[in-house]
């Protein structure tokens, strides 16, 4: 191959590298300092985005108008990014530090509508760059001038940050506190400016990655949710909170991207989700990342505080009310419940990874998606009769769950969330590219349920009884001295193992176990839709099991059902009545949030104490 | 007895109100479209132009005299979630038939959920083939021209030219490559000196162009088929433009004709590419220009090519219910076969052996209209659906698995 060739390649990568280290650094900042996994970060980059596009125009300024949009508009977004910290973050740091994911969540939801309201949901091309928007001639070829100007942009940035964190004494501050914020706050720096401060600059950041990227992308709504899995990539290559090595992982994702144009094109799906995988394999706290200092106080990810379950009378009431009610329901209810159910286990069986045994994984929908392609395929090729396929799901899952699990539980909190999440991504590229077997994206059709099970409310029965026996034995798996060691685990590791329990073996075996129920809940649910398509292993089926855990509350078991039933309902009602049902459902997301920050559970519990 | 009579006459009144009231109750049709998510920038004039077909046929009294009502359903673009809308829709809302989809995976979903329910599905803008021959069924009929269809209409044209080494580009998923390789099997059928000399397939929505160009650039193809569309078409025109892989290379691009996709490059479109689309503005024909007419004047805006399929489909359901006589789904399951119906850009009919409509695409070159600002085709030439269309012994043996 011609050097020339690979000379221009390294040069294109590059530039895409520098975009994705100004939203990355900005990301890794943030969780560094605050510990937010800042879904909104996206969302903060769109806005930048289409803030470029309109003042660039409406700005009175001629070829300097871009430039000046391009500053006013991270400004603008980095304001928006102290609203958010000051007006709605700051209420929830003392909830335990999952619920700010739940906010920032809602945030996404909400700022996408936004947008299309605003801007409108066609998509668009923004200004060119005044006077950078030719070309020059690098090796014999035409090459955007634009671009080399986003490497230069990109290193005096990072040239500034750099002199910001070495040569500053918010810098050192914000240092120490990304190695052991308690310290800090013990020798008395008020956190809660660190805290905004850094929010502010890590928004502004996303917004600048925006606002630069109008003259080489389309403006479109689903620009926020293309690049924060990609950003969370770099941050977690690079080493959470590391500011050379987000610069490091931006370089390497972006030229890994550009040479695999010429030397792996039909790997361009999983490229970047195989690189983090095997960089976290062999370096758990990514390339320049450093082992988490142990959090005194209440360990891990969750607050183990006074669990919270439903009161016995309770569970029988709702049973007995799932078991009698559904005749009564029209047809569309009774099929809308069996959703409920599959979802409500679907989330009870990340609870038992992320509240038992505080492993917050980001991608559930693996064992979702493997249970529904189990029992789908095992229909397709084998003509399986029904039951034999539907028990077929959740064993896959189990199956892919042992393999996946073997490599994740070696790794803890953001890191272990983000292979899970590697995971997931490769399986969801094997399942779309593999036509032959999986149908590739046009999915496997006609998986309908059995003859004497045809009909909503013999399929609800069906359900019921699975679903609810699934959530019945993970309760009891959670109360057997199983549970309990899994709990003296996620709580205290270090003298779980000094009592001679096996920390691994038993995260592992949760895996495997979370696994088996959400396979079993992907393989209720492919018989309720009929078909099944890669969708069902996207980021968003993952998040979605998070969203209801937290939203019901990670303290029980008994959460997640209840946060899945309202989280769909919600969903099924708002949907229905508006166009803008993002806006609508994140504006609830974020009342319950502040309302109850510590899920359902949490206002069930002040009720009983009350 | 008076009183009994008083009564007898109020029950009457009451009886024979509450059958006016049965024989008044709207046809209802159930519409899932991307409202939101990835197809949304695709769908809105597609919802006008349903919306004003629906008015125009009720301020003519409506269907077999009763009031047409659309209840919209947002499927977000997800398969699962229109297949809940589907089942809404008929056991909830009472819908006589379910219509519409854009994405292929979306329109498969609920098209398999019709066959199992019996229920009558006019996919609307869903362009895989599977909809109506390896997956086809009784229950679903198809509006625009498919994947194989645009794809052969382009090597028809493309195998005149003289270019002999080829490129292509595409998203990665079932239309990218279905499209890239209908076109290339028609183009070496007729031109057998044809060669490849470069396949890429970046995911779709997360096009980087810039290493794309310079890799086929590096391949020296004479001429590149683009089956990208969307955000990613749009990132990749700059890109290209900026490299001079327009100077170098003829370009042939499936649907980049239409209107949503070279409207957003403004004078960014690349001049001389040939495509399939919807020159609006080139249309003659009468019901055609009162079709833009109206649509100008209720949206203050141009119809698009997504405007044009939803009235073809609202006035293909109003005139298989017509044909019908009743809403009983095997009934217009029947009126479909065969149906004939005048839409604005003249007669087209539905087969009988697989439910494609005979509608066709427009031929053409690319071309800047600097008065308007924008990209426009020139030379087309409407090619028939039926044209491009396999035999019905072809599609039997396509359907012959189901």
């Amino acid at each position: 191959m011609a050097p020339s060739l690979i000379l221009l390649q390294l040069l294109s990568g590059l530039a895409h590298a520098m975009v994705l280290f100004l939203i990355a650094s900005g990301l890794s900042l943030i969780f560094g300092v605050t510990r937010i996994v800042n879904f909104a970060h996206g969302s903060f980059y769109m806005l930048a985005a289409y803030l470029t596009y309109t003042l660039a125009s409406a700005l009175p300024l001629g070829t300097a108008g871009f430039y000046v949009a391009v500053v006013l508009a991270a400004l603008a977004v980095g304001l928006l990014g102290l609203v958010v910290e000051v007006g709605l973050l700051r209420r929830v740091y003392r909830a335990p530090e999952l619920y700010q994911l739940l906010l920032t969540f809602a945030l996404v939801l909400i700022v996408s509508d936004v947008v299309a309201m605003v801007w409108g949901r066609e998509n668009k091309t923004g200004p060119t760059a005044p006077g950078l928007a030719g070309s020059v001639r690098i090796a014999g070829q035409l090459f955007p001038t634009y671009d080399l100007a986003l490497i230069a942009i990109g290193l005096v940035v990072a040239a500034v940050l750099w002199w910001l964190f070495q040569r500053t004494r918010w810098g050192v501050l914000i240092r120490a506190a990304t190695h052991d914020r308690e310290m800090v706050a013990v020798l008395g720096v008020d956190q809660r400016k660190l805290f905004t401060s850094v929010f502010v600059l890590g928004s502004a950041l996303a917004g600048l990655g925006g606002g630069l990227q109008v003259p080489r992308q389309a403006l479109t709504n689903v620009m926020d949710t293309t690049i924060i899995t990609e950003a969370f990539v770099v941050v977690v290559i690079g080493g959470m909170g590391s500011l050379p090595g987000a610069l490091l992982a931006a370089v390497l994702i972006g030229v890994v991207d550009a040479l695999g144009v010429l030397w792996l094109p039909q790997a361009s799906l999983v490229m970047t989700f195989v690189v983090m995988a095997v960089v976290l394999i062999v370096r758990p706290w990514g390339l320049l990342g450093r082992p988490e200092s142990q959090a005194r106080g209440a360990g891990g990810a969750v607050l183990a505080g006074g669990a919270v379950g439903l009161d016995r009378r309770w569970t029988i009431a709702v049973l007995a009310a799932l078991v009698l009610a559904p005749p009564l329901l029209p047809d569309f209810w009774v099929l809308v419940l069996v959703e409920v159910l599959t979802f409500a286990l679907f989330a009870a069986s990340l609870h038992l990874l992320m509240g038992t045994g505080g492993m917050v994984s980001f991608g559930h929908a693996v064992t979702f998606g493997l249970g529904a392609y189990g029992a789908a395929l095992l229909v397709q090729w084998a003509k399986a009769p029904m039951l034999l396929a539907f028990a077929a799901g959740p064993l896959a899952a189990a199956l892919g769950a042992t393999i996946i699990g073997y490599f994740c539980v070696r790794l803890s909190s953001i890191y272990f969330a983000m292979l899970t999440l590697a995971f997931c991504q490769i399986a969801y590229a094997i399942v779309h590219q593999w036509y032959d077997v999986t149908g590739g994206d046009n999915g496997i059709l006609g998986v309908w349920p059995a003859r004497w099970l045809a009909g909503p409310l013999r399929y609800y029965y069906f359900a019921l009884a699975a679903c609810a026996g699934g959530i019945a034995l993970l309760t009891v798996i959670g109360r057997a001295p199983f549970g309990l060691t899994l709990r003296a685990v996620r709580d205290h590791p270090r003298r779980a193992e000094a009592s001679g329990v096996d920390v691994r073996l038993h995260q592992w075996l949760a895996f495997v176990v979370a696994g088996l129920f959400g396979g079993l809940s992907g393989a209720t649910y492919v018989f309720l839709k009929g078909s099944v398509f890669p969708n069902a292993l996207t980021v968003g089926m993952s998040v979605e099991p998070l969203v209801m855990v937290l939203l019901g509350g990670v303290d029980a078991l008994a959460g997640a059902p209840l946060g899945a039933a309202l989280y769909k309902l919600l969903d099924t009602v708002v949907t229905r009545h508006t166009e803008y049902w993002q806006l609508v459902l994140g504006g609830i997301l974020v009342v319950l949030v502040l309302a109850f920050p510590r899920g359902l559970l949490g206002l069930l519990a002040e009720r009983e104490r009350g | 007895m008076k009183r009994h009579a008083l009564f007898v006459t109020l029950a009457g009144l009451l009886l024979s109100s509450a059958a006016a009231a049965v024989a008044q109750a709207p046809i209802k049709i159930g519409e899932i479209n991307s409202f939101s998510g990835i197809g949304a920038p695709f769908t809105g004039p597609y919802k006008q132009a349903v919306e004003m077909a629906v008015e125009e046929v009720n301020a003519k009294g409506g269907v077999l005299g009763r009031k047409v009502e659309v209840v919209f359903r947002d499927d977000k673009g997800q398969p699962a979630e229109a297949v809940k809308h589907a089942q809404e829709l008929v056991t909830g809302e009472k819908v006589t038939l379910v219509s519409g989809t854009f994405l292929s995976n979306v329109g498969l979903a609920v098209s398999d959920w019709a066959k199992q329910n019996k229920t009558l599905f006019v996919a609307a803008e869903p362009l895989t083939e599977a909809i109506t021959w390896s997956k086809g069924h009784d229950h679903v009929f198809r509006v625009r021209p498919n994947t194989y269809q645009q794809g052969r209409m382009l090597a028809e044209r493309a195998a005149k030219l003289k270019h002999v080494k080829w490129a292509t580009i595409g998203p990665n998923y079932e239309y990218g490559k279905r499209a890239w390789e209908t076109f290339r099997d028609r183009l070496k059928q007729l031109k057998p000196d044809v060669q490849v000399v470069g396949e890429h397939w970046p995911t779709l929505g997360k096009l980087e162009a810039g290493p794309f160009v310079t890799a086929i650039l590096n391949q020296n193809p004479e001429a590149l088929y683009v089956s990208l569309f969307g955000s990613d078409w749009l990132a990749f025109v700059r890109e290209a433009q900026k490299r001079g892989l327009f100077q170098k290379t003829f370009v042939v691009g499936i649907l980049l004709g239409e209107p949503e996709y070279i409207d957003p490059l403004k004078l960014e479109a690349p001049e001389g590419m040939l495509v399939t689309g919807y020159p609006w503005y080139d249309v003659d024909a009468a019901p055609h220009k009162e079709f833009v007419a109206r649509f100008n004047k209720k949206y203050d805006s141009n119809p698009v090519l997504g405007s044009l399929v939803g009235y073809v489909t609202y006035l293909s359901i109003f005139e298989a219910i017509r044909k019908a006589g009743s809403t009983d789904t095997d009934k217009m399951v029947a009126a479909f076969r065969g149906l004939k119906v005048d839409t604005p850009i003249g007669p087209i009919s539905y087969r009988a052996s697989d439910g494609q409509s005979t509608m066709g695409a427009w031929v053409g070159t690319t071309k800047l209209d600097a008065k308007r600002g924008v990209g426009v085709m020139v030379n087309h030439e409407y090619v028939p659906g039926d044209r491009v269309l396999p035999s019905d012994d072809e599609v039997k043996r396509m359907r012959s698995g189901n």
